[in-house]
């Protein structure tokens, strides 16, 4: 859409790590506007072979915020977080067609490098899904698999990144032990330590808590809370309560349609649309 | 309930506890053959220490007419006037043979194995799979006759080996044989890694092959390894393609360009022919005790890597 319109080169402008997501030296296309919102969505439509999963949604995350997507089950909005790093590929028959724009690149673009891509928009699970090795290594698998091979460097970001998702107290003294051997709320943010260790601007959770114990939902919580500083995070959730303590924006899907958006605070006390308060007070879904 | 209900259902009750005791029956039946099997050929094999010492099984002292003394004589020669029943030669064979061909299909069917779960689409799996259990199918007398007639010469025209039949040869056909077990154990070791695991991996920027190597080869190894050595323990029990293809000479040797005998092989070769109750007789027993101790042993360790497997993988 913006290729077209008054399209400006503004290289400089853009931050180092984005550059490498585009693979070569093809010019960065963005907007103009410093305040460019962190992931622009413009007429997205998402299909699984010929059953349309998204319907033309447009929406514009916020950096250094959390925004909720909630919505009953098959609601589209595990695809839409899926889409964001493109995970969608992994799935035969998933095709996407529309803009995702994440400060100001196209993700669909040919030139997009998926693999830059996805270490720039982390992920974590609804499983907890550690690897079957230690500890240490489960947090140095993404580092490693960007080619970190020096070993200071390696326990360094480790070490970094288990404390950024306060997890360092409990596991310090047996990093090198089995990651299976955790319980499933340490085990989660283990996970969050995984995404976290290559160095991330977007994190994408997918229901993070919807498997775990009150308290070790609320340890969650809490560190979703201070991530926020330095991530943009986006969280699935099927949890009302959950939506309403720990995001600022809110996004209500149903049937693949973007019903609403707007912050939380609005969407929990006063919704433009009957829909939304049906959801949210319970009387649906 | 009324009363005609509770009759009926009280019947139901009876036949369904028949059925599970009959299921059950079926279900020991193959654990009490083996047993069976197991007692009979240890028992038979018992019988040949009445006459021959467990000593013979290495070799044995025999006057040398050429060298005017006593040599120690370690060969397989039961139809001869001092009968000598060295199992030397016959596991060094067995080995011979058995080794060369775990390696060639292991390298072959983890490949494979790679590519039918994580890289073949939908359609050629569908297709690829089944040509491949077909090559189970085919008897080993078939592989055998095919290595003996076609493979051999085309291995000594291509190497220029001195013997046309010769433990190469043989494995080549004996991995054949492995080969679908191999990759049916593996592929089924590779799918069972979660998909989380794959899905944990591509969402920190790993490519296909950096998640294959680094983490689903990784967390299938032990099945794989498991496939291994139940390939392996198929390879020491094959029999009709060895007794066609490796020239059936007992020698003790590691070149594998030389004819050797497996255990399998002599058992085959020799067995119709003796005296039942004769010492041969009961040395042939003595090898099949062997032969199946090793692919029970084989067996065992595989199991036991298996469970360790589902163990860890449970998440």
């Amino acid at each position: 859409m913006d290729e077209q319109n008054n399209v400006e080169m503004l290289e400089e402008r853009v931050s180092p790590s984005l550059k490498k997501i585009v693979k070569e030296k093809e010019p960065l296309v963005t907007h103009q506007t410093d305040l460019l919102p962190k992931i622009n969505v413009q007429n997205l439509n998402v299909y699984y072979h010929t059953t349309q999963a998204l319907k033309q949604i447009e929406i514009q995350i916020k950096p250094q915020r959390v925004t909720a997507l909630i919505g009953p089950s098959g609601c589209g909005k595990s695809t839409f977080l899926r889409t964001l790093n493109r995970m969608n590929d992994t799935i035969s028959g998933a095709r996407a067609e529309g803009t995702v724009m994440i400060d100001g690149v196209n993700i669909f673009a040919p030139n997009i490098n998926v693999v830059a891509l996805r270490r720039l928009v982390g992920m974590v699970f609804q499983k907890s899904n550690p690897f079957p090795k230690s500890i240490f290594d489960n947090v140095a698998y993404g580092l490693r698999v960007h080619g970190i091979k020096d070993s200071n460097n390696l326990q360094e970001r480790v070490e970094e990144s288990l404390i950024k998702s306060a997890l360092w107290e409990e596991v310090k003294d047996r990093l090198h032990e089995s990651a299976m051997a955790l319980s499933g709320g340490q085990q989660q943010r283990l996970c969050i330590a995984r995404a976290l260790a290559v160095n991330p601007e977007i994190v994408l959770m997918d229901e993070p808590a919807s498997a775990l114990d009150p308290i070790s939902t609320a340890k969650i919580e809490e560190l979703i809370h201070v991530l926020k500083r330095d991530y943009t995070i986006v969280i699935v959730t099927h949890n009302m309560q959950q939506a309403a303590r720990v995001s600022d924006w809110t996004a209500y899907f149903y049937m693949g349609s973007l019903v609403e958006y707007g912050e939380t605070k609005k969407i929990f006390t006063a919704p433009d649309k009957k829909e939304t308060e049906d959801y949210i007070t319970g009387r649906f879904g | 309930m009324p009363t005609k209900q509770s009759l009926t259902q009280k019947n139901i009750r009876l036949s369904e506890r028949a059925i599970e005791k009959i299921l059950l029956l079926a279900g020991i039946s193959s654990v009490v053959l083996i047993g069976l099997i197991f007692i009979f050929l240890f028992k038979e094999a018992v019988f040949f220490f009445q006459t021959a010492s467990p000593f013979d099984l290495i070799g044995k002292w025999v006057y040398d007419e050429w060298a005017s003394k006593n040599i120690f004589n370690m060969m397989w020669q039961a139809v001869s006037k001092i009968p000598k029943y060295s199992l030397v030669p016959l596991i060094c064979g067995s080995f011979l043979v058995a080794f060369p061909a775990t390696l060639i299909s292991a390298v072959i069917g983890i490949g494979c194995a790679i590519y039918l779960s994580e890289i073949a689409s939908n359609k050629t799996r569908e297709t690829l799979k089944p040509t491949l259990e077909l090559l189970a199918g085919i008897p080993s007398v078939v592989l055998g006759f095919f290595m003996l007639a076609v493979v051999a010469t085309v291995v000594q025209n291509l190497l220029g080996t001195k013997f046309r039949l010769n433990a190469f040869v043989g494995s080549l056909g004996t991995a054949l044989c492995v080969l679908p077990i191999i990759i049916t154990i593996s592929e089924d070791a590779l799918r069972a890694v979660p998909k989380e695991l794959r899905d944990a991996s591509y969402a920190l920027g790993a490519t296909k092959w950096q998640t294959i190597f680094g983490t689903v080869l990784p967390a299938a190894i032990s099945g794989i390894s498991a496939a291994v050595i139940l390939g392996f323990g198929r390879a020491l029990g094959e029999t009709m393609i060895v007794v066609m293809a490796t020239g059936n000479a007992a020698l003790i040797t590691l070149n594998i360009f030389s004819s050797v005998r497996t255990m399998t092989a002599n058992i085959a070769a020799e067995l119709g022919a003796v005296a039942q109750g004769s010492e041969h007789y009961y040395a042939l027993f003595v090898v099949g005790s062997v032969l199946f101790a090793f692919t029970f042993i084989l067996n065992i360790f595989s199991e036991i890597i298996l469970s360790g497997m589902r163990r860890k993988l449970r998440m």
